[in-house]
């Protein structure tokens, strides 16, 4: 029976107290904080992220589709996961989709991706839920908003979750939206939004979940449901039968944030984490309507590799220093950049490299074994010419050779730390670092590699691999 | 494969002030320095039979024709990053040693503080479209690579080593302060260069060289007939220009604190002189100090001090004035200034003027200077082309 066969997640790095917000606005001091994603971060980044979490060591051949949901995807017209299938390395013979407008994106990726290789069409499905929202500064959703994502792999093989079953509905309801020039999301008066939106459609979905296949709340160890805000969620948990001390997944409002069309399956994954063979998880999704599934928990789930996911990024934290900080990172703050020459970018250059610049990878020397990094016609180690095999760099962990802090770099943000890299293969990798706190920047320090966006040249979102200190 | 010492001399020389030339377009740059350059020689404009011009960007021989209004002679661009000095200087030598003219000028210039911001201005390279390879990248944050290396490589703290490196800008200062066409003419204390803001860690303010216009020309012609212009011309004794493979900020074997460009081009030039033991051999020495780590570090790939031990004759005053070794008399690119194209030809102005007993400012002048190495450098670690020039008394 097909099901999930890995999950993996991303929180970025950097937090912001609430109360740093209310202290800016002088407004009402709120609990907990709200992931942040770097100035370098969008969706799309988070989503690679999520899913190399997901794979971890797998074979990414193996996969036959990357599904990819979210409110924010990097442009409006082109799609997100044909990038991220390509910084994620997996085959081109692949179908890619985004699901986008709807934070109910992530479950219908979801659907469509089970009901493909449910239909034999593939073996196994990547789906990955991002979202980083931009809440409009003072708003009631600026203290909710959170940046995170989230992946599943789906397979009829080494499941370990399998789908029992699901049950959905589609509705009109109008209750958080942006036209085509709205930079900020908008909605209406909360209660009326709450009552007939979130709460009325998820009922719904979830109590005709469990009338359609025969089953009561206390058939279930978990409920992993979406929820706009703590006291909603909770609300709504009770309203659908289940305790919610007992029963109800954190979902992860108060340290995160509302993540948006990746919130849902980021709550699943923090159940899977904790999940043992014969569990039994009811997830739900909300937005344009809601979809509900059954999940049962097998065996398999003891062998999950080591993930990162939800427990390990949420105790991997920065607190960002102060409401400015996050205004510059999320560039909703006019100031005079460094008076430097602009940056140019060439979609011909992006093009050629791709398969060093997203795809982070590197050119093995058939004749003498060196791995080198930018791509060359002739190796820099032996000078054979064109005898290359192409290896991942992207996976490779490595150490701190040299580093420099330019306090005058054209970026959003200085200093703009520069390190040379010794990956485990030897090969050296030469790149900006980022999540990183300048004054613990040293050489030896551990390091892995990111993919992050360089900047906008060229009007274009240019991708590529960064360096970061091991999370 | 002949060399070329004492085949051909330099019969004058020319050099701008150097410094922000707010009033002064590149056609004053030319004129100044080129001027200065045919009166030295005893010579005029229409004695010239070809021109080098160095200077980066995508320009023509007209840069030149144009201001010196020179007519329908040979101007040729030649440009490799801060080594055009070298290469003006070099591709006119040959140009006389194989009798293809008979007098000849090298002009160097760059017109730097026109573009409303300081720091370098954009080179139309390909690079320059990649959008990812030179993101955020600037010459001192890659120099910056090499400090940090060398700190780590020799076990200097942090204190240690930007105290070494503030000592090699103090001295700068201190020769550049006395130099009447220096840009940044300020003494500086050891204090003042630590504790300078930091504008690529580790380098600081005082670590930097100082963005500047300016302009440099010589007169060159072959050394049998250089006596008809004047009694105290010098001669070249040893040119060296190596490029390297490029990689090095993506090769495992690559150290930053040593760079083998400078090193190749020295010996290459070294041979050609003669030189077997250049510490004890040569009288001076002006380099490419863009950044105080460049000083330390082409010090002892030049073979003037044994590897990882340059901090140690800094300290012992080897290239002070009054020292053993003056290293950068004129005040280095730190002080005196760095218009990238005329970088190279103002350090064998420097050796030139003290070989023949004229430096502007008498307290500069060091007795008995004979022979002299010019060392510029382009590019940043990992990717350098350099060159080295070697002058003399005949």
């Amino acid at each position: 029976m097909a099901g999930i066969v890995s999950f993996g997640a991303y929180i970025p790095m950097y937090r912001l107290a609430r109360v740093e917000i209310a202290r800016a606005w002088e407004g009402g001091a709120r609990d907990g904080e709200k992931a942040v994603a770097n100035w370098d971060e969008d969706s799309l980044t988070m989503g690679v992220e999520a899913a190399v979490d997901c794979l971890g060591g797998m074979e990414r051949e193996l996969v036959d589709g990357l599904y990819f949901a979210s409110t924010t995807p990097s442009y409006r017209e082109k799609q997100s996961a044909s990038i991220m299938a390509s910084g994620v390395d997996l085959r081109t013979d692949i179908a890619t989709a985004d699901f986008t407008n709807s934070l109910r994106g992530g479950a219908s990726a979801f659907k469509a991706a089970l009901d493909a290789i449910n239909a034999g069409s593939a073996k196994k499905m990547l789906v990955v839920a991002s979202d980083s929202r931009l809440p409009a500064p003072a708003s009631e959703f600026e203290s909710a908003f959170g940046d995170g994502a989230a992946a599943l792999l789906l397979g009829d093989s080494g499941v370990i979750a399998t789908v029992e079953g699901s049950y959905g509905l589609t509705s009109d309801f109008l209750d958080v939206w942006r036209r085509e020039k709205d930079s900020y999301s908008r909605t209406w008066e909360d209660r009326f939004v709450l009552t007939y939106g979130y709460q009325e459609l998820t009922e719904k979905a979830i109590k005709g979940l469990l009338k359609k296949y025969n089953l009561k709340p206390s058939d279930f160890s978990k409920i992993a449901v979406y929820g706009p805000d703590s006291r909603s969620h909770a609300a709504l948990v009770q309203s659908v039968g289940f305790d919610p001390k007992t029963q109800a997944q954190n979902p992860l409002l108060d340290k995160v944030g509302n993540t948006g069309a990746a919130l849902s399956m980021m709550i699943l994954v923090a159940a899977l984490e904790q999940a043992k063979p014969g569990d039994r998880i009811l997830w739900a999704s909300y937005g344009d309507g809601a979809d509900a599934f059954i999940l049962k928990v097998q065996d398999g789930i003891q062998k999950v590799s080591q993930k990162r996911a939800i427990k390990h990024h949420l105790e991997s934290k920065v607190m960002l220093p102060s409401y400015e900080k996050y205004l510059r990172f999320r560039n909703l703050l006019e100031w005079e950049p460094e008076r430097r020459p602009s940056q140019e970018g060439s979609l011909n250059i992006i093009w050629r490299e791709s398969a060093n610049l997203l795809r982070g990878r590197g050119q093995k020397c058939l004749t003498c074994g060196h791995t080198q990094f930018p791509v060359q016609r002739i190796c820099m180690w032996c000078q054979t010419r064109d005898n290359f095999e192409w290896v991942r760099l992207s996976d490779k962990k490595g150490t701190i050779f040299t580093f420099s802090m330019d306090e005058r770099a054209n970026v959003p943000v200085l200093p703009n730390v520069l390190a040379a890299v010794d990956l485990e293969n030897d090969t050296r990798y030469f790149s900006q670092v980022t999540d990183r706190d300048p004054a613990k920047i040293e050489v030896g320090m551990q390091v892995e590699l990111t993919f992050r966006k360089i900047n906008e040249a060229g009007g274009m979102n240019n991708y590529s691999w960064k360096i970061r200190p091991v999370r | 494969m002949e060399s070329i010492k004492d085949k051909v001399a330099i019969i004058g020389m020319g050099c701008s002030k150097f410094g922000e030339r707010w009033e002064a377009d590149a056609d004053d740059l030319i004129i100044e320095a080129t001027d200065e350059a045919l009166k030295d020689a005893g010579v005029e404009i229409k004695d010239i039979q070809a021109i080098w011009v160095g200077t980066m960007g995508r320009v023509t021989g007209a840069t030149v024709s144009a201001p010196l209004q020179t007519q329908y002679i040979p101007v040729t661009h030649v440009e490799n990053a801060c080594a055009t000095g070298a290469e003006i200087i070099r591709a006119a030598a040959y140009a006389v040693a194989a009798k293809a003219y008979d007098v000849v000028l090298a002009i160097g210039f760059e017109k730097m503080k026109d573009v409303g911001y300081g720091g370098l201005h954009p080179m139309m390279t390909a690079e320059k479209w990649h959008p990812v390879r030179d993101a955020g990248g600037t010459s001192v944050g890659r120099y910056a690579l090499a400090a940090t290396r060398y700190f780590a490589r020799y076990g200097l703290s942090r204190e240690e080593g930007k105290r070494m490196l503030a000592r090699i800008s103090v001295k700068s200062h201190f020769n550049g302060a006395r130099n009447p066409k220096a840009f940044l003419r300020r003494k500086i204390t050891v204090e003042q260069a630590m504790n300078a803001p930091i504008i690529a860690w580790p380098l600081g303010l005082y670590d930097c060289c100082g963005v500047a216009d300016g302009s440099s020309a010589a007169i060159l012609c072959r050394t049998e007939d250089a006596k008809k212009f004047r009694d105290d011309y010098i001669t070249i004794k040893g040119f060296g220009i190596s490029c390297g493979p490029g990689w090095g900020k993506n090769k495992a074997d690559y150290d930053f604190t040593h760079w083998e460009e400078t090193e190749r081009a020295a010996m290459q030039a070294y041979e050609q002189a003669g030189i077997k033991d250049p510490r004890k051999e040569l009288d001076m020495v002006e380099l490419h100090d863009c950044f105080s780590i460049a000083e330390a570090i082409a010090i002892e790939s030049l073979h003037l001090s044994p590897k990882g031990h340059v901090k140690e004759d800094i300290e012992a005053g080897l290239f002070t004035q009054e020292g053993k070794l003056p290293v950068n008399l004129g005040g280095g690119l730190k002080s005196f200034g760095h218009p990238i194209g005329a970088s190279g030809a103002r350090e064998v102005y420097e050796i030139y003027k003290e070989i023949q007993g004229k430096a502007e400012e008498p307290s500069r002048q060091k007795p008995n200077i004979r022979l002299g190495l010019a060392h510029s450098q382009g590019g940043h670690p990992g990717r350098f082309m350099c060159g080295v020039t070697i002058v003399g008394t005949p």
